[in-house]
């Protein structure tokens, strides 16, 4: 379970966060959205201890995410993130980008590292590409390596940052696929989207970001298609449009 | 009279210009793999530090680059001489070519490190993956390869540069020949000779290099 109590994050003078609070059950899709700026990135960069926080606490199966003792690349073992762009690692073919991680920071034996790589590569349909480089790839196959590259690492929970926004719209379909599938899997997840359709379809909850608080949070049918607050509504109406 | 003091270029001066040869690849290999581990450090250093230590490295850095490399050598030899411990001639020459080389190869991996976008850095922290690994696994060799022509043109400028030693008496090949050329009178053919051979070892180098260079601009 994630828990994210009272969370307050400044850039300088800039508090960006201001007080967030909510819960993630385990296998719950939580989808955020919210304007651009509004600090949803953030957020997720909060959760995985890749940004610190002034104010708060995020807690992470009974783990506080900032606390001074925490093993924060420990941490990040638990957690998945996938970025709106890809960031695949230029350098090595698709099976070795999937792969690295489990072999450096589990220290699982490279034959182990590679099954369990070749594994979460055919679930999200790449099992034809195993020796390709990735910048031959196209953005949706790229993405999916990601996810596939996160998984590997057997997180328990993911988190994805609008992950098909630097998508060309013909690829968006198979990414939203892949998502779909891991919540057919029960993972756990966290999506901030753009893509209004999709959260609604697949979330257990809808939080909508507005100025650096949750502004309103609940199920979908609650969120996106009876809205009780002004913000969500003028929001929704203005991505929908 | 005299016409014996001098005698023609002959098969037996080819073991002199062999060690020539050798002397000149030796110091240049020293010099190019001292130089590019020092770079290397120096280099993700400056990628990494603050202003303020990136303002005094870099001064350091100017003065190594921009002062001749030829008053370097006399400089540091003579020094090394006045304070009463002279050092073999080798030993000199690699130290201070080294160094040079080090300033040059010091921003060649700077900007390979930077090149290495943030993003990537965090994917690969997001993993598990510690800052350390990061650095081995994902900066290093992404940011090498974005530099690997540079790093070639440093190398050979190395190589060709080395002849300078020349001046603090080590016998590398551009000395051996002046010696032969002394003796035998024939410098135009010993000084082609000599000229062939760096060519000879740079152009296919620079060749590569440039082909590598196309090859990543695909
Ligand atoms: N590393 C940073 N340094 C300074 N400001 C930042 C940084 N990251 C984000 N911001 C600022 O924080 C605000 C929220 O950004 P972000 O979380 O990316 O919003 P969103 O993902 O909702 O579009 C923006 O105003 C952005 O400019
Ligand atoms: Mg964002």
């Amino acid at each position: 379970m994630i828990q994210i109590q009272n969370v307050h994050k400044s850039f300088g003078s800039l508090e960006v966060l201001k007080g967030v609070t909510m819960d993630v059950n385990k296998g719950e899709v939580v989808s955020v959205i919210g304007g651009s700026g509004s600090g949803k990135s953030t957020l997720l960069y909060c959760i995985n201890a890749i940004e610190d926080i002034q104010q708060g606490r995020i807690i992470v199966d009974e783990i506080d995410v900032h606390a001074k003792g925490t093993n924060q690349d420990r941490l990040r073992q638990k957690l998945g993130m996938v970025f709106q762009q890809w960031n695949s690692f230029p350098h090595l073919t698709v099976l070795e980008n999937a792969s690295l991680a489990p072999r450096i920071v589990l220290k699982l034996s490279k034959k182990e590292a590679v099954e369990r790589a070749k594994k979460e590569l055919n679930h999200v349909g790449l099992g034809d590409k195993f020796d390709e480089y990735p910048t031959r790839m196209s953005g949706g196959q790229q993405q999916r390596l990601a996810i596939a590259r996160a998984l590997a690492m057997k997180p328990d929970y993911m988190l994805f940052d609008e992950v098909t926004s630097a998508l060309d719209p013909e690829l968006v379909g198979e990414v939203l696929d892949t998502l779909r599938m891991l919540r057919d899997d029960g993972m756990t997840m966290i999506c901030v989207t753009h893509e209004i359709a999709f959260a609604r379809e697949v979330s257990d909850k809808v939080a909508f970001f507005h100025q650096g608080v949750i502004e309103e949070i609940g199920p979908p049918e609650q969120v996106i298609v009876n809205p009780q607050k002004e913000a969500t509504q003028k929001f929704l109406s203005k991505v929908l449009h | 009279m005299g016409s014996s003091f001098f005698t023609p270029l002959s098969w037996s001066d080819s073991g002199f210009i062999l060690t020539g040869v050798l002397n000149t690849v030796y110091i240049s290999l020293v010099a190019i793999i001292v130089g590019t581990l020092l770079g290397l450090a120096v280099g993700f250093i400056r990628a990494e530090a603050n202003k303020a230590t990136n303002v005094l490295l870099g001064g350091i850095l100017d003065i190594l680059r921009s002062v001749p490399l030829i008053i370097q050598l006399i400089l540091f030899s003579t020094y090394i001489g006045a304070i009463g411990h002279p050092l073999d001639p080798f030993v000199t020459g690699s130290i201070v070519l080294s160094l040079y080389t080090m300033a040059f190869m010091s921003e060649v991996f700077r900007g390979g490190f930077e090149s290495v976008h943030q993003s990537m850095i965090v994917a690969g922290r997001s993993l598990g993956m510690s800052y350390w690994q990061t650095v081995v696994h994902i900066r290093l060799p992404i940011g090498l390869r974005a530099v690997f022509p540079s790093w070639l043109g440093v190398a050979l400028s190395v190589i060709k540069d080395s002849a300078l030693v020349s001046v603090i008496g080590y016998m590398e090949l551009l000395r051996t020949s002046e010696q032969l050329i002394s003796r035998t009178q024939q410098p135009l053919e010993i000084l082609i000779g000599v000229g062939l051979f760096y060519f000879i070892v740079s152009y296919p180098l620079s060749l590569y290099g440039k082909y590598v260079e196309r090859k990543m601009a695909i």
